[in-house]
């Protein structure tokens, strides 16, 4: 079981805690009505699939409940760093 | 008979004698002994029947190393229906205790005489790939004939049928240092790793401390020195009878600890096992290492065992593993067996040893104790079936044979460290070329190994090799490489033979390493015979990966407390009580119980739910809706808030006044629904599905917090806090009305879709004017501390109305015969709003909402969409199945084209007649047009309907 730590809690706490929450760092468009069809496409289905550094979302549900980021190794699921929501890429 | 107890050694207490039985037959141990020892003590080298060709084998090792001797144990029925009986444990690591029931497997009908052993007389048949080739076709023959013929001859021991009365108890640990392994190697690490005053967790997989040291008297002074001290010690927890079965991410640690399953039992009191979750701060491997076999011809013949298994009977437990027994080696620690062996007063008669250049001080040793000495030689093939009557052997296994007459064979092929945990926690292995083993390298966790499993161990010295040089060629042999699956050198040869290159594909071809002991003894020797056939150096195969579990644990020490009540939590509503006393008959609705009917004497569910549905339709029904969803929506954005997420418009909702709402996914599918109050200007009291309720919460928070942060908006979930009442049918209204108080009730006062804040019963309530039946009807919030006491006051002041409790059963019905959909039932998540009928819910206007986007892809509105139609079977008493599938033309060929399927169907007491709902390929302009839907054994004629709405279309009834 990941330990995870809450940039809001700042504790690591076990993976039960948090729900995954798909790639970060993709915004809904301001104006989805002006996008085509396909560049609405890749907002709803395409993601990176790094093999790697991965940026994404975790929510610390049975917490403090807010929602950061994460950079995760998908290879050795190693936690490189939690930041919160909102703040630039890393 | 060739095993028997030597008159003194030992760590057994010889004062203490223990009655067992093996297949039914009576034995003898001590308290000391595991049932494999006090076994071959009584001469008993058969312990069982092999997986493939039913080849009688004894034991192999001494540890969990063990493939051969797997035993079923019946821990006896202590209550009518109650099953103890655990198949498939290993015999070594068996205890043994007073009354001990153990039973062989794979055999039939008796352990010496196994029909199935004709499956090694047409071995020829079962050669590697033998599955993937012959059972291809027909699949019918497969089921019925291949698959149950196997499965009953190849098979391990049988799964008990009974439940498992026992109980498993399950805990977490922190410390800063677990060592896993109690060797002297582990004792050290924890002695040392104690000293900086930390919490330090030993684990070992024995019933004593000691692992390898057990087995060499002169290292017990030395073991039970520091034994003592490692007890002394307040910061040290010690759990023997523990496996460390996987080891996961950042230094998580599962282990099983066996807590009576070494004790009678009637002796045995609590929890059989407790699952251990240790988070170390640095974990220490000290596994040590596994002894590998010797591949020749015959070399499972009962009475051939490992030489370390030879010697820990011998020194540990006291026991002779026959009279003549002679040592084949490759490995100096073969030496050093046959030496402690003849020391405990074992009859060791010879070494035979492939190499000629053995270190002088063990021939010395040995020609001083007697041994007669074979340097240069290999055995090549061993005589006797059930045990052994004596081996031949040659010089480098091809030259002029000699006999020997021995009752044991004892096989020393070097060591295995055993490097599972490390693998895995993704730590890099090594070649080493000494050890002829992979080796622990660069750890990803903070972890050391230490011991013979980090390579750090004088074993001696020896050589690695695939199979020991024979006469014969591979094909010919019958040389055991996986015991436990029934592999042979001539199976891995035949796998590369027949294209496999990667250890992956030979491993699966073969199933070499696949059986529960995960080639704890086999995966080095397969290494070495693919290298051999390819050509190749083993560090160019590959190497398989390990995953836990290290040893099989059972399914109740996983589950540990979640079973029964506590296996998922049942939600129940502050009314469940009264719909208990009063009948009802519960289902469950995601975790919620909820009253389906209420049944009147013998009514079944068909008479109930048909009085139910009139009722509520004739005068009026309760129903308990405190299920449902329920979300506060705060902040001076929130009908802005509510207007991004639903489907429909929001911002012109006034105070007082309940809409509808329809809630996408950002694809564009419908996700949920439910009605909600704007209370005030800045205040919304949300309701959702019962099942989708924090689902929804989850939705909302993410937009709120990722994508709107701008908005000042405070969701709280509020499903418990409130419960409801709904109150529907024509009197609902008179029901009602003397509870009400602060309230005008009068219709134009007090329209449908509206919601008044005031008192009922003296306790505050929003009280919603909603109907999910087409009757006029009132949903009663109120504190859910008051819900019950209301429901009952509703219930008396309904008694003159004739008011009549309903359960989801008629819900379903009543709601049908209205067309209104249940999401998650009419809809499947690939429905739009147009797909369900629900265009009307979607404000077009609005520039944005959550699934806007989505719904002008080219294929949501492209011909052939599944749409939400009604379904009325031809002939009226026809009650269509739900998830039944619909087809335009029942003739044609199969596989028939499938239109679409049932969503709903119900019998409508109130129509006289079956309805239903259906998602149908363009449904809607099918009206009129009749589908049809096979059952087994005929097909059931339907008209479509476009209109869902089969009662009261206009409206009028909620109009009142
Ligand atoms: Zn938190």
């Amino acid at each position: 079981m990941l330990l995870i730590h809450c940039p809001y809690c700042e504790e690591d706490r076990p993976e039960v805690e948090f729900v995954y929450g798909g790639e970060a760092h993709i915004a809904r468009p301001l104006d989805p009505a002006a996008l085509s069809d396909e560049d609405w496409e890749h907002y709803l289905y395409i993601r990176r699939n790094p093999r790697g550094r991965h940026h994404e979302r975790w929510r610390h549900t049975h917490g403090c409940g807010r929602f950061f980021n994460a950079v995760r190794d998908t290879v050795s699921d190693r936690f490189e760093q939690t930041y919160k929501a909102g703040e630039p890429r890393r | 008979m060739s095993g028997y107890r030597l008159p003194a050694g030992g760590r057994i207490d010889r004062a203490a004698p223990l009655d067992f039985t093996f297949d039914g037959r009576a034995y003898r141990g001590f308290a000391g002994d595991n049932l494999a020892s006090a076994l071959v003590a009584s001469g008993q080298m058969l312990f069982g029947r092999s997986f493939k060709y039913h080849r009688p084998r004894g034991i192999l090792g001494m540890g969990t190393e063990e493939p051969n001797a797997l035993v079923t144990v019946d821990r006896g029925a202590t209550a009518p229906g109650w099953g103890r009986a655990t198949p498939n444990l290993r015999a070594p690591s068996v205890a043994l205790y007073q009354g001990l029931n153990a039973q062989s497997q794979n055999r039939f009908p008796s352990l010496r005489f196994d029909l199935g052993a004709v499956n090694d007389r047409l071995g020829a048949l079962f050669p590697a790939g033998f599955y993937n080739k012959t059972f291809m076709w027909p699949r019918s023959a497969w089921e019925k004939l291949y698959e149950p013929a196997i499965r009953r001859m190849a098979g391990l021991g049988a799964s008990p049928t009974t439940r498992d009365p026992d109980h498993y108890d399950a805990t977490y640990a922190h410390c800063e240092v677990l060592v896993v392994g109690g060797g002297l190697a582990g004792i050290e690490a924890a002695l040392s790793a104690a000293q900086d005053g930390g919490r330090v967790i030993l684990i070992d997989e024995q019933d004593e401390l000691g692992g390898g040291a057990l087995a060499d008297r002169a290292l017990w002074g030395e073991l039970a020195d520091k034994t003592m001290a490692l007890r002394r010690l307040g910061n040290v927890t010690v759990l023997t009878r523990t496996t460390a079965f996987g080891y996961y991410h950042q230094n998580f640690v599962g282990a099983v600890e066996q807590l009576t399953d070494h004790l009678a039992p009637e002796q045995a009191k609590g929890a059989r096992e407790r699952l251990w979750r240790i988070r170390a701060g640095e974990v220490v491997l000290a596994q040590g290492a596994i002894e590998r076999p010797l591949v020749f011809d015959g070399n499972d013949v009962p009475g051939v065992m490992l030489s370390s298994a030879g010697r820990t009977l011998a020194v540990r437990y006291g026991v002779a593993v026959g009279r003549a027994v002679a040592v084949m080696a490759v490995h100096d620690s073969g030496w050093r067996d046959a030496m402690a062996m003849k020391a405990a007063g074992v009859g060791v008669v010879a070494v035979i040893d492939l190499r000629s250049d053995v270190a002088p001080d063990l021939v010395a040793a040995a020609r001083a104790a007697g041994i007669a000495l074979h340097l240069g030689h290999a055995v090549t093939s061993v005589s006797g079936r059930h045990g052994v009557s004596g081996v031949t052997f040659a010089a480098n296994g091809t030259g002029h044979a000699q006999q020997l007459a021995v009752d044991a064979l004892l096989m020393a092929g070097g060591w295995t460290p055993t490097v599972h945990l490390w693998s895995h926690a993704k730590g890099s292995l090594r070649w080493d070329a000494d050890w002829g083993a992979y080796l622990p390298d660069v750890a990803q966790e903070n972890c050391r190994a230490v011991g013979a499993g980090a390579g750090a161990w004088d074993m001696g010295s020896g050589l690695a090799l695939g199979t020991l040089p024979g006469p014969k060629p591979i094909w010919q042999t019958k040389a055991f490489v996986d015991f436990q699956n029934d592999v042979k050198a001539r199976d891995i040869d035949l796998a590369v033979r027949e294209g496999m290159r990667s250890i992956e594909h030979i491993k699966r071809y073969t199933t070499n390493g696949m059986a529960t002991d995960q080639g704890k003894t086999s995966n080095l020797n397969g290494l070495q015979i693919a290298s051999g056939s390819l050509a190749k150096p083993v560090t160019d195969i590959g190497l398989t990966t390990f995953r836990p579990p290290y040893t099989p644990q059972t399914f109740g020490a996983l589950m540990g407390h979640h079973k029964d009540a506590l296996f998922q939590p049942i939600r129940k509503t502050v009314i469940d009580g009264w719909a208990a006393d009063h009948g009802a008959v519960f289902e469950n609705v995601a975790q919620w119980r909820r009253a389906r009917y209420f049944p009147q004497g013998s009514e079944d569910m068909h008479a109930a739910v048909a009085r139910e549905c009139l009722a509520v339709r004739e005068r009026v029904g309760m129903f308990d809706a405190s299920t449902l969803g329920k979300i506060e929506v705060v902040g001076p954005d929130a009908a802005e808030f509510l207007n991004r997420m639903y489907t429909n418009p929001w911002k012109a909702l006034q105070p007082g006044r309940c809409r509808y709402g329809l809630l996408l996914r950002e694809d564009g599918f419908i996700t949920d629904d439910g009605v909600s109050a704007r209370l005030a200007p800045d205040r919304f009291h949300l309701t959702t599905t019962t099942g989708g309720a924090a689902r929804v919460l989850a939705m909302m928070e993410d937009y709120l917090q990722t994508e709107w942060s701008d908005l000042d908006v405070w969701l709280t979930s509020t499903t418990e806090q409130w419960a409801v009442i709904a109150v529907q049918g024509p009197l609902a209204r008179a029901v009602i009305a003397p509870l009400v108080e602060g309230i005008d009730l009068s219709p134009s006062a007090f329209p449908h879709m509206a919601i008044r804040e005031g008192r009922i019963c003296g306790v505050p309530t929003r009280l919603f004017r909603v109907s999910f039946t087409g009757e006029l009807g009132f949903e009663v919030n109120v504190p859910a501390e008051h819900g019950r006491m209301v429901w009952q006051a509703i219930h008396a002041a309904g008694q003159a109305h004739g008011i009549t409790p309903y359960g989801t059963e008629t819900m379903h019905v009543l709601r049908a015969e209205k067309g209104y959909v249940i999401v998650g039932q009419d809809t499947d998540g690939t429905l739009t709003p147009d797909d369900a009928g629900m265009a009307w819910a979607v404000g077009t206007k609005k520039p944005d909402f959550v699934g806007k986007r989505s719904l002008s892809r080219p294929d949501m509105a492209a011909p052939g969409r599944k749409q939400l139609v009604g379904l009325l079977t031809e002939d009226p008493q026809d009650v269509l199945e739900e998830g039944a599938q619909i087809v335009a033309d029942p003739d044609q060929p199969v596989p028939m084209t499938m239109l679409g399927h049932v969503t709903s169907s119900y019998h409508s007491a109130t129509l006289g007649r079956s309805i239903a709902m259906a998602v149908i390929a363009d449904g809607r302009a099918r009206d009129g047009q009749v589908i049809h839907v096979p059952m087994p054994g005929r097909t059931i004629r339907a008209r479509v309907t476009a209109s869902t709405v089969f009662y009261d279309p206009e409206g009028s009834r909620l109009d009142v």
